[in-house]
């Protein structure tokens, strides 16, 4: 028992979590914060109950449905799949009962017609080198499943049904509209919610205190709010405000802020004030400057979203209106439209509802 | 004789003279030795890429600087070979995957694995990754984004990404959640000014406060441009004349012409001439997007209150269908097609009024 504890999953499994093919351990000490903090095993996962209660269940032994995570980016969905696989196989069967696809490899049709059928059609044991048991079958991880061609997503699911004695999938997207119906339904679905911020606070407090960083409660109510339930993100702009602050200070509320591209508030109160003046000329001058800034419209928008909802000096009706508008910039954004122009059309229609709407 | 731009871009950190309190962050990220995926955005010639090679020879001295260019050369999995130029040095690769349209995929996937398997590392600089400088990932088409999603984590150990744009508005949030992101601004007409004049000294020019600040307005913050025009200036006239005028891009008068003749005369025929025009300005690779923003400011000048928005509206409307659509000249004939409309009924509207 204690050798395997000593040998078993949280030691090497430490440089697999960051890379493949890299092995020396000293290189761990200067890796990112996001990859030192990834749960190693499936207890570590945060807030990802349902599914951390099925992955327990199999690692006592009982079997394991396909399964498919879905959910926005830093909420733990590689992660769970690699540190269950990890536990379930053990390090040194790791690599010859896991196979993981990601966007990055081909995974065109033939690809899933040969590679995942050759990997699925080997047989798997009871039992580790360790003598530990384990589950007689082979665990296929698709990441990023949502960029799959339907045709590879078809050929996925005849191959799923094949060989569902040896071999479980596990399918992981951002978004499970993308995913074919036959697939979802014949895989466990888990949604992973964004971290609430109780669970983040206590993340981010135990890293500090690993790492030995200073920071203020309002610092990090600033982290919560910009990284909107993204763990990764969480601690990405922790790291980056410590090391932006040295050893020695506090970690603030503005270098968050800054680090993570927020148009500051005065700025976007700045905005709407423009609005009230009904002058063209005006807005046109402050949406550049805006732009100019290296804001993102994406960004502005998610603010002013948040600020339209709760304005009190605009009616129901008002705010319907906008919203709609701003349903319409954000597609506009994603599909490549000009910033300025769309950032001006949207405020126009602002300054139209606060001026002229009734 | 390199133009101004090039002979006197800053090479250090040190050196940047503007944003200096960025700077000096980027230097601590790089003392800090976990350096994270960096996802570098602003405008235009607001300096990005300098601030990125500098960093880069923070990072590892200044044999970044000894540049190779070459013609990459891909396979994609339908055997269609794909050629990219990159330029890298022994510590970096650049490269621009939207060179190559939408197999851009292939492309990352590829160059990363290659990068990040060949193991380097040069005791000598103590950094055990090497960087990978992607520009205009604004561009990258979805599959190419979505294929650098575990890339990104998976090859950590051994690379890292410094990712260019001009918004993050097209990149996904899967890699903005990856990246820290690194808000460049343009500088303000007053750095600009600075810069202008600085850099005249050292060319051994005195440039006049008025001349600079001249340049600098017309710029609209874009430093490239500045520096440019006022590099064009100095070929034109020396010692610089301030009451000259700065000269503008042929093209930007002819724009102007161009919607002046919209808001003089709303007819078929005019319509006609007009597409003319904006065919010359297509085939002289003036960009549509930069056409529709240019027509629509001088438009707005005839309009009066509530008809400005919806202008406005309907020329976000056609710039949206013309970054969807196959030919640029449809969406923006249409749109001249729709400011006629609206402006002549505002002047029908207007006589109206007056019986
Ligand atoms: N539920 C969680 N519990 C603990 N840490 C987490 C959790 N979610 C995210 N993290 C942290 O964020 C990092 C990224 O998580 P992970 O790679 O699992 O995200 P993901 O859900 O797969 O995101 P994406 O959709 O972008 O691939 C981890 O390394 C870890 O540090
Ligand atoms: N800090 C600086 N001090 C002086 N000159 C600078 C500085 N940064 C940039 N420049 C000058 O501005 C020019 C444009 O900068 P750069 O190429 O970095 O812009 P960019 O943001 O990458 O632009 P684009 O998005 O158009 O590629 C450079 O040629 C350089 O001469
Ligand atoms: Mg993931
Ligand atoms: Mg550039």
């Amino acid at each position: 028992m204690q050798a395997f504890l000593k040998g078993g999953t949280s030691g090497p499994s430490k440089d697999k979590a960051v890379s493949s093919d890299s092995s020396s351990s000293s290189k761990a000490k200067i890796i990112p914060w996001v990859e030192k903090y990834r749960p190693k095993t499936v207890e570590d996962v945060a807030h990802q109950d349902e599914v951390v209660a099925v992955l327990k269940k199999s690692l006592e032994g009982s079997d394991l449905p396909n399964l498919l995570f879905y959910g926005p980016p830093g909420t733990g969905k590689t992660s769970t799949i690699l540190a269950a696989a990890r536990q379930l196989f053990g390090p040194e069967l790791y690599r010859e009962r896991v196979l993981e696809l990601n966007a990055s490899d081909e995974r065109g049709i033939s690809v899933i017609r040969e590679k995942v059928k050759k990997f699925a059609q080997l047989t798997a044991g009871r039992a580790r080198p360790d003598g530990k048991p384990c589950p007689p079958f082979k665990i296929i991880v698709l990441d990023e499943a949502d960029s799959m061609t339907k045709d590879a997503q078809s050929a996925l699911r005849r191959t799923m049904e094949r060989e569902t004695k040896t071999t479980r999938f596990c399918l992981i997207c951002n978004y499970v509209s993308r995913i074919i119906e036959p697939i979802t339904s014949r895989c466990a679905k888990f949604r992973f919610k964004p971290l609430d911020d109780d669970i983040l606070t206590s993340r981010l407090k135990a890293i500090c205190e690993g790492e030995g960083v200073d920071i203020d409660d309002k610092a990090v109510a600033t982290v919560l709010k910009s990284s909107e339930g993204d763990m990764r993100k969480a601690i990405m702009f922790l790291q980056s405000a410590s090391r932006l602050c040295g050893k020695d200070s506090t970690v603030s509320s503005d270098i968050i802020l800054d680090i993570a591209g927020v148009v500051p508030g005065e700025r976007l109160e700045q905005l709407i004030a423009t609005c009230s003046s009904d002058s063209y000329e005006d807005l046109d001058v402050a949406i550049r400057e805006v732009i100019m800034d290296g804001f993102a419209a994406s960004q502005v928008l998610s603010q002013l979203h948040d600020n339209i909802v709760i304005n009190e000096s605009l009616s129901d009706k008002q705010k319907s209106i906008i919203c709609e508008k701003m349903a319409e910039v954000d597609k506009s954004l994603m599909d490549g439209a000009d910033e300025y122009l769309q950032l001006m059309a949207l405020f126009s229609t602002i300054m139209t509802q606060i001026c002229h709407g009734n | 004789m390199s133009l101004w731009v090039d002979k006197y871009r800053p090479t250090t950190l040190g050196k940047l003279d503007y944003h200096k309190e960025q700077a000096a962050h980027l230097r601590k990220l790089v003392e800090g030795g976990d350096f994270p995926h960096l996802l570098v955005y602003g405008p235009s010639g607001a300096g990005k890429k300098t601030r990125i090679m500098c960093t880069l020879r923070e990072l590892y001295g200044p044999g970044v600087e000894k540049l190779r260019i070459e013609q990459s050369q891909f396979t994609t999995p339908s055997n269609k070979k794909l050629e990219i130029s990159t330029i890298s040095s022994n510590y970096h690769i650049e490269v621009n995957p939207s060179d190559v349209g939408h197999n851009d995929r292939v492309v990352i996937q590829e160059l990363i694995k290659n990068v990040a398997q060949v193991n380097q590392l040069d005791t000598s600089t103590q950094k055990n990754f090497k960087v990978v400088v992607l520009t205009e990932v604004d561009r990258l088409s979805k599959e190419a984004q979505h294929a650098l999603r575990r890339t990104m984590e998976k090859y950590m150990a051994t690379c890292r990404l410094i990712l260019c744009c001009n918004s993050t508005s097209k990149v996904i949030p899967a890699i903005r959640s990856r990246c820290l992101g690194l808000r460049v601004a343009a500088p303000s007409v007053d750095e600009i000014c600075q810069i202008l004049t600085t850099v005249c000294k050292k060319e051994g020019l005195t440039l006049p406060r008025e001349m600079a600040e001249k340049v600098a307005e017309k710029s609209g913050r874009n430093l490239r441009r500045a520096l440019l025009m006022c590099e064009a200036c100095r070929v034109q006239q020396y010692p610089f004349n301030p009451e000259r005028d700065v000269s503008e891009p042929d093209w930007e008068i002819y724009l102007r012409e161009t919607a002046t003749l919209i808001a003089q005369q709303q007819s078929p025929k005019r319509l006609l001439e007009v597409r003319g025009r904006l065919y010359e300005l297509l085939t002289h690779c003036i960009p549509p997007d930069v056409i529709m923003k240019g027509l629509l400011k001088e438009l707005l000048q005839v309009c009066d209150g509530q008809m400005k928005a919806e202008v406005v509206h309907n020329a976000a409307y056609y710039e949206h269908r013309l970054q969807q659509g196959q030919k640029a000249i449809y969406h923006l004939e249409a749109f001249v097609a729709k400011f006629m409309a609206i402006y002549k009924r505002f002047l029908e509207e207007g006589i109206a009024d007056i019986f």
